[in-house]
């Protein structure tokens, strides 16, 4: 076949967009894509690259895998770049001395971080904040400072500075132009986010112009042109970017006057068939130091190569929306007026740390530009207004003014136009979002999302996503319900505030006040969850609303017997209860098997016997695991510093407290915890719903982690801190995922559809922002002291320990349980019918 | 075909709202007694899906109305009127009887 070479320098974001693209829309295979990384990894979120300090991997920030590549046939160069392209004789050379033909070339090498040239700036303890190697660099060194310059208080520096607050480092930033942010934000704007960053323990210098770089081989100091001077132990750069148009100049080809490959607006270079795209272009005076336009550049040499030769780049909307230390900011259009006549609206509250301003055309029929800190909620609909030059609504303030649920906004999504872009990162626009609803049976914002890739990008658009779907749910007469069940309209929340509320302890009364009919399998465990999480009360004396294990306090099996699981808190277990265990195990001829929760299973067990073999693990001191309950299961845990030599707390106390303090408390699903004595995380807390791990001065705290289905790292909620805090933390945190997740909601899935995320739960938990804290910790503290073994106080109470019988009119065994014998133990007989099935 | 009433126990002893498992002629049979309206169903114990003998133990309810019970261990529902599978999936219908109760006893009507 006879297929044309594009080779692509270099594989950023934006180049890898580029052969996505071109992949998918070369059918017929014309082209023969050939790329060059110079990083050890191919293409990854720079975008999210603070997300690396967070816990995500080099792999979860991946745009894709090197099979993927491999899968369309496009070969990828790791390591190696391209030093020299040859324009007569059509070739590329790399620095590992490869010669390649090309028919044609993209030209994607991006940016270098700009590094001013400060005296001293080549010392030891200075570094950039571009690659994930950049962020292992300094990670390594943090270790051993305590406090941290960043260099440049735009978008960058602010995440990098986030960064090395993260790593524990006392934070400052030191800024050139006198505000924050000056391409994002007017001056009123970058002074209320100052503010906001200030109030989170970081010290922001404005106006300063650093002279010079103190220290010996590393950094000690830094002086600045108004003789002051700043002691620190690293200095991370992000002053702003450079185009890197070396490989252009060393081949000819023109670039810019203050640098930048210039290109036309087809992306062609002064070479016709060498194109380029992303921040290493300059098009009209403009850098794009975003990655959106990078991507529509990318989509606008696609479409030349598969025949629209009409497709260009026209310049981008460098409108942008992110989030900055749990502080939205948000730009769009003109920040500043371009001439007298325009009107600018300001909304400026410093005691919600809420700036915003709009910037309004003469006649006062079109939005020309804006500004949002502290809360960009409508940038959305204020940007999809801007975009599609709509007429403003009679009084435009009403657009930013905060919202009362029952006032509809100004304009809503319904009047957008089907070309409104929903996705900037993927070019994807209302119209496309409808088409994928209406004709390829998406039915759901995820489903939409996988079809259209809108959201995959930044993300910022899933709130406008998820708004559009459901407005053309309701068009379309589809209820999108979060209704319990066809008996309650509440939802489990609501089901939760009405418990609360009311002091209602009965499903009668609940369901005759709240709801209709009888009742269902969704809505009974969901309510007697509800009362046991509330009142704490034993929760057979709820029989009727048990499901499966819970009616029975036991984990019902596939053959219909159950499993025994006796409480060791923190896996931490004498050898005299060991053999208590084991004795119940030959005398009932229990399977025995250690559990993933550092406990023992014993399974096998008939209904009849459940009461039995209970009485002698309580007489022995066993309390129920609750292994059966969608309740707290166990708090594993390491030996810490009592035995291992690398312990630095003693995690083991730890567990055993904690398991202690949370169990038989009821939530919506099962909470497993876990407490590591040091940094190795040998009880694997950060894939826990809570975990603890040692730290040289306390104490770490993860949440919403999970194994299971889909396994989810943990958070980071709060570092440092000590026992007392970790206990309040938890209370807080478990008594607000009881209080508002849905049912059989894990605390990791909450957390992924928790408006706000994390932010919003440390605001929560640690900030009190909700000013809940005292009724969330009193709740807890009410489950804490009215703990009772539920199995103790079954075997005390005649009435239910009637229903462990499998027969009420005999008291014959139920003879269809059988079991056959493997590896010297039981284990149930496959019945007939379920090896047909 | 001879039918039987048999005598499975005293009212007193099917707790309300909640399924119970008896033995009839070597059959097993799960009763329900429910609050509402004071009615009493009884239906096959083994789960058609499973063959488990487990319905009395399963979660009760309705559903738009027609009284059912849900097995406890894959959440099949089946309707304690008629018998009839009532939930998501192909699962076969099951087996019902007739029940009565009369001076404070219970009663099951199985081919004898």
């Amino acid at each position: 076949m006879n297929q044309k070479n594009i080779i692509v320098i270099g594989n950023g974001m934006v180049g890898y967009k580029f052969c996505e693209r071109l992949s998918n829309k070369d059918t017929k295979q014309q082209f023969k894509i050939i790329t060059f990384c110079e990083e050890r990894r191919p293409a990854y979120d720079r975008v999210r690259l603070s997300a690396y300090f967070e816990g995500k991997t080099a792999e979860d920030l991946s745009m894709a895998s090197i099979d993927w590549y491999k899968e369309r046939n496009i070969d990828l160069y790791l390591e190696d770049k391209i030093i020299s392209i040859d324009r007569v004789n059509k070739t590329v050379t790399s620095i590992k001395g490869k010669t390649l033909s090309f028919d044609k070339i993209v030209m994607a090498t991006g940016s270098s971080p700009f590094v001013p040239p400060v005296p001293g700036i080549d010392k030891a303890g200075v570094f950039v904040y571009r690659t994930i190697e950049d962020l292992e660099e300094i990670i390594a060194y943090a270790k051993k400072c305590k406090t941290c310059v960043v260099i440049g208080g735009g978008l960058l520096g602010l995440e990098a500075a986030k960064a090395a607050q993260e790593l524990g480092l006392k934070t400052e930033v030191v800024e050139f132009a006198p505000r924050l942010m000056p391409r994002q934000v007017d001056d009123a704007g970058g002074e209320m986010l100052k503010r906001l960053i200030e109030t989170q323990g970081m010290t922001v210098n404005l106006n300063k112009n650093t002279k010079n770089i103190v220290g010996d081989a590393s950094v000690t100091a830094m002086e600045f042109n108004d003789d002051s001077v700043i002691n620190t132990d690293m200095i991370i750069i992000s002053a702003g970017i450079r185009p890197r148009d070396d490989l252009a100049r060393a081949s000819g080809i023109t670039v810019g006057t203050r640098g930048g490959v210039l290109v036309n607006s087809s992306l062609k270079t002064s070479d016709d068939n060498i194109y380029a795209i992303g921040e290493c272009v300059v098009y009209g005076d403009m850098i794009y130091g975003l990655v959106a336009p990078g991507f529509i550049m990318a989509d606008a040499v696609v479409e030349q190569l598969t025949g629209n030769s009409a497709a260009t780049f026209t310049g981008a909307d460098m409108s942008t929306k992110l989030k900055l230390m749990g502080t939205d900011v948000a730009s769009f259009g003109d920040i500043e007026p371009q001439d007298k006549s325009c009107q600018d609206l300001v909304l400026n509250n410093p005691y919600t740390g809420v700036y915003k301003k709009l910037l309004i055309s003469a006649d006062g029929n079109t939005l020309l530009g804006g500004v949002l800190v502290g809360d960009a909620s409508e940038y959305g609909s204020l940007l999809q207004i801007y975009q599609n030059k709509m007429q403003l609504p009679a009084d435009p303030m009403s657009l930013i003014l905060p919202r009362n649920d029952d006032a509809e906004s100004g304009i809503g999504i319904g009047d957008l136009p089907d070309t409104a872009h929903i996705c900037s990162c993927e070019n994807v626009t209302k119209g496309d979002v409808l088409d994928a609803i209406k004709n390829q049976d998406c039915d759901s914002v995820s489903a939409v999302k996988s079809y259209t890739k809108a959201g995959t990008g930044c993300g910022g658009c899933v709130p406008m996503l998820t708004d559009l779907y459901q407005y053309k749910m309701a068009e379309d007469g589809i209820e999108v319900s979060n209704a319990l069940c066809e008996h309650f309209d509440l939802s489990r929340e609501e089901m939760y505030q009405v418990v609360r509320a009311t002091g209602i302890n009965t499903f009668a009364d609940l369901i005759a006040q709240h709801g209709k009919g009888t009742g269902c399998e969704i809505c009974k465990p969901t309510a007697g969850s509800i009362f046991a999480s509330v009142f704490n009360e034993p929760i057979l004396n709820h029989a009727s609303l048990q499901d499966s294990n819970d009616a029975f306090l036991a984990n019902i099996q596939q053959d219909g017997t159950y499993s025994v699981i006796p409480g060791i808190p923190g896996g931490e277990i004498t050898p005299d209860m060991l053999m208590v265990i084991a004795q119940v195990g030959k005398d009932f001829d229990l399977y025995t098997k250690i559990t993933g929760g550092q406990r023992i299973d014993l399974l096998g067990a008939r209904l009849d016997q459940l009461p039995a073999i209970w009485k002698i693990l309580i007489n022995a001191g066993f309390k129920s695991g609750h292994a059966y309950g969608k309740s707290l299961r166990t708090v594993k845990s390491c030996v810490g510093s009592t035995w291992c030599r690398y312990g630095v707390q003693d995690s083991t106390s730890l567990a055993i407290e904690l398991e202690i303090r949370y169990r038989g408390l009821r939530s919506p699903h099962k909470i497993k915890g876990a407490v590591s004595g040091c940094t190795r995380e040998c009880a694997e807390a950060q894939c826990k719903d809570f975990g603890v791990i040692a730290t040289e001065k306390g104490w770490n705290l993860y949440v919403c982690g999970n194994g299971g289905i889909k396994p989810r790292h943990a958070d980071l909620l709060a570092s440092d801190i000590d026992k007392d805090t970790v206990i309040k933390y938890i209370d807080r945190f478990l008594m607000y995922y009881i209080k508002t997740a849905d049912r059989l909601q894990r605390t990791a899935n909450w957390m992924m559809k928790l408006p706000g995320g994390l932010d919003h739960l440390k605001a929560v938990v640690i900030d009190d922002s909700l000013a809940i804290n005292s009724e969330l910790e009193a709740q807890m503290q009410h489950v804490v002291d009215t703990y009772e073994c539920e199995w103790t106080n079954t075997l005390n109470d005649p009435e239910k320990l009637k229903r462990f019988k499998h027969f009420i009119n005999s008291d014959d065994q139920d003879e269809t349980v059988q079991f056959t014998r493997e590896r010297e133990q039981i284990r149930p007989l496959q019945h007939s019918g379920k090896a047909l099935k | 075909m001879n039918t039987e009433w048999i005598n499975v126990g005293a009212v007193v002893n099917f707790a309300k709202d909640l399924g119970c498992c008896v033995k009839v002629n070597g059959r097993q049979i799960a009763v329900f007694n429910l609050s509402e309206n004071n009615q009493w169903y009884a239906v096959q114990n083994l789960c058609p899906h499973d063959k488990r003998m487990v319905l009395s133990r399963g979660i009760i309810g309705d559903k738009e109305g027609e009284p059912k019970v849900t097995c406890p261990l894959h959440k099949n529902s089946f309707s304690l009127k008629n018998g009839k599978h009532v939930s998501e999936g192909d699962v076969d219908d099951i087996t019902t009887y007739p029940i009565k109760v009369k001076d404070g006893d219970v009663f099951l009507q199985v081919v004898v």
